[in-house]
């Protein structure tokens, strides 16, 4: 229990705890998916579990951009790297994320040129800085990184650079969700919806969730506190015998979105009609390319990929964790072979991945405790 | 790269209207204000800034509350902001 002793709200958590405690109906228990990676994160961080009542259970959702990259991406963006002049910038999360032949320190140990970015506008400086250069940028994330992606490449229209790409592989949200709400193997009960996607998409795209499956969305914040809220909504929600989209984040989420960045979207993307999902394999419409009237900025075009789908290795499990149907270490080689420095599979890589976040704060979540006494 | 940070807008760039230096734990850094669209912020407002873009105006206890979240979750924050350091937005 650190989080009693650390928490400068303990008193109002217990306040939480006892409430949701109080709404459990007899013999019945919840199922909630956080969607977010951020979520996860505080969740383990603050063992947010030993709060609620153990018929409560939190399923770690597919929130997290970087762990459902798949292989084959990852190859195609080594093979781009690996053209003459060619300059790969990618977020730092991207870097351990393994491909099939090695991630991409390995590829820049055999001579390529792959470096880390905080922002896409960096790539765009360097692309500025380096005419001889072809500076390629490797998009990822969700709705929350779209948008800046999508500012960057409209930038590089207007100043008319022509050695600047984007390798797009944002993702989006709902079509995930929904081919998780249509997954046979789960049951769920609602969802803790992301706080920072919905700063961009607003609160409205959730309500399909609500109104088709009857299941309540809680969009959410990342204190401790606001966890333990919306939780406590989720299940007011379930007594009162409603199912309904509401914003516990309301202090930063606007139930519109934000217009300009889906406008920037819009603008220089659109969806794919399928993409796939390291672990959950392929989705439709669960992706954004470059629209054709800015080929000129598409890697995908410029640059000839491979495109080889690749098999996710054997002992890896992370679809099933993506999914929420088996717990990290419930994966075989979880601790073992799979670890933060050596990752087998991507929820182990970027520290909002499901394994990576109970590796390094999980150790003391109520299922653990249990093993660890025999229980 | 999955964290939005709060910063503190300590200059709007004259030139360009787009950009706002911002004060992160110290760090000063030129980040992008155009996802704001026609509610640029003014100094001394707060934003939560994602990969060098400000996503959305938040108010002071807003940015405190997230802070403290951050320092919190140790090193992925530390990770974050050394990325912000290395960062040369123009
Ligand atoms: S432990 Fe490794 S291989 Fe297993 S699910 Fe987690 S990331 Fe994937």
């Amino acid at each position: 229990m650190r989080f009693v002793d650390e928490y400068r709200d303990a008193d109002k958590a217990h306040a939480l705890s006892a409430k949701i405690a109080g709404l459990c109906e007899p013999g019945r228990e919840y199922r909630f998916m956080e969607v977010c990676g951020g979520h996860t994160h505080t969740i383990y961080k603050h063992g947010l579990e030993d709060y609620l009542p153990e018929r409560i259970s939190l399923v770690h959702g597919p929130g997290c951009p970087v762990c459902v990259i798949p292989m084959g991406r990852v190859d195609d963006a080594i093979h781009i790297a690996r053209q003459p002049d060619v300059l790969m910038t990618s977020f730092g999360d991207m870097m351990r994320v393994p491909g099939s032949g090695g991630n991409f320190f390995d590829s820049n140990a055999e001579g390529t040129n792959i470096r880390m970015v905080y922002s896409p506008l960096d790539a765009l400086k360097l692309a500025r800085g380096n005419p001889d250069l072809r500076v390629v940028f490797m998009g990822i994330g969700f709705e929350t990184t779209a948008p800046s992606t999508a500012m960057t490449l409209l930038r590089a229209a207007a100043e008319g650079l022509r050695n600047f790409s984007v390798f797009c592989n944002h993702v989006t949200i709902i079509p995930a969700m929904k081919a998780i709400l249509d997954s046979p193997d789960l049951r769920l009960d609602g969802f803790l919806g992301p706080g920072h996607v919905s700063t961009v998409i607003g609160c409205r795209p959730y309500e399909f969730v609500a109104r088709d499956y009857g299941k309540p969305v809680v969009v959410s914040g990342f204190e401790p506190l606001d966890i333990l809220q919306s939780i406590y909504l989720l299940m007011l929600q379930l007594a009162e015998g409603r199912a309904e989209v509401e914003n516990q984040y309301s202090r930063v989420v606007p139930p519109e979105g934000n217009p300009v960045a889906l406008r920037a979207i819009g603008t220089v993307m659109e969806p794919r009609p399928y993409f796939e999902w390291r672990g959950l394999g392929f989705i439709s419409h669960s992706a954004l390319r470059i629209k054709d009237s800015y080929a000129a900025f598409d890697a995908e075009r410029i640059f000839d990929l491979p495109g080889v789908r690749v098999a996710d290795p054997k002992a890896c499990q992370c679809g099933e964790v993506l999914k929420g149907v088996l717990k990290p270490w419930e994966c075989k080689v979880f601790g073992t072979a799979c670890t933060p420095e050596t990752p087998i599979g991507t929820c182990m890589v970027s520290p909002e991945g499901a394994c990576a976040a109970y590796y390094n704060f999980g150790r003391f979540t109520r299922q653990r405790v249990k093993e660890a006494s025999g229980a | 790269m999955c964290l939005a940070i709060p910063g503190e807008v300590v200059e709007i760039d004259a030139l360009r209207p787009d950009l706002a230096t911002v004060a992160v734990s110290g760090v000063r850094r030129v980040i992008n204000t155009g996802l704001l669209g026609d509610a640029p912020p003014a100094v001394g407002d707060w934003v939560l800034i994602h990969v060098g873009f400000a996503l959305s105006k938040i108010d002071e206890a807003e940015a405190k509350a997230v802070l403290d979240f951050l320092d919190g979750i140790g090193q992925s924050y530390q990770d974050e902001l050394a990325a912000l350091k290395a960062s040369r937005i123009e």
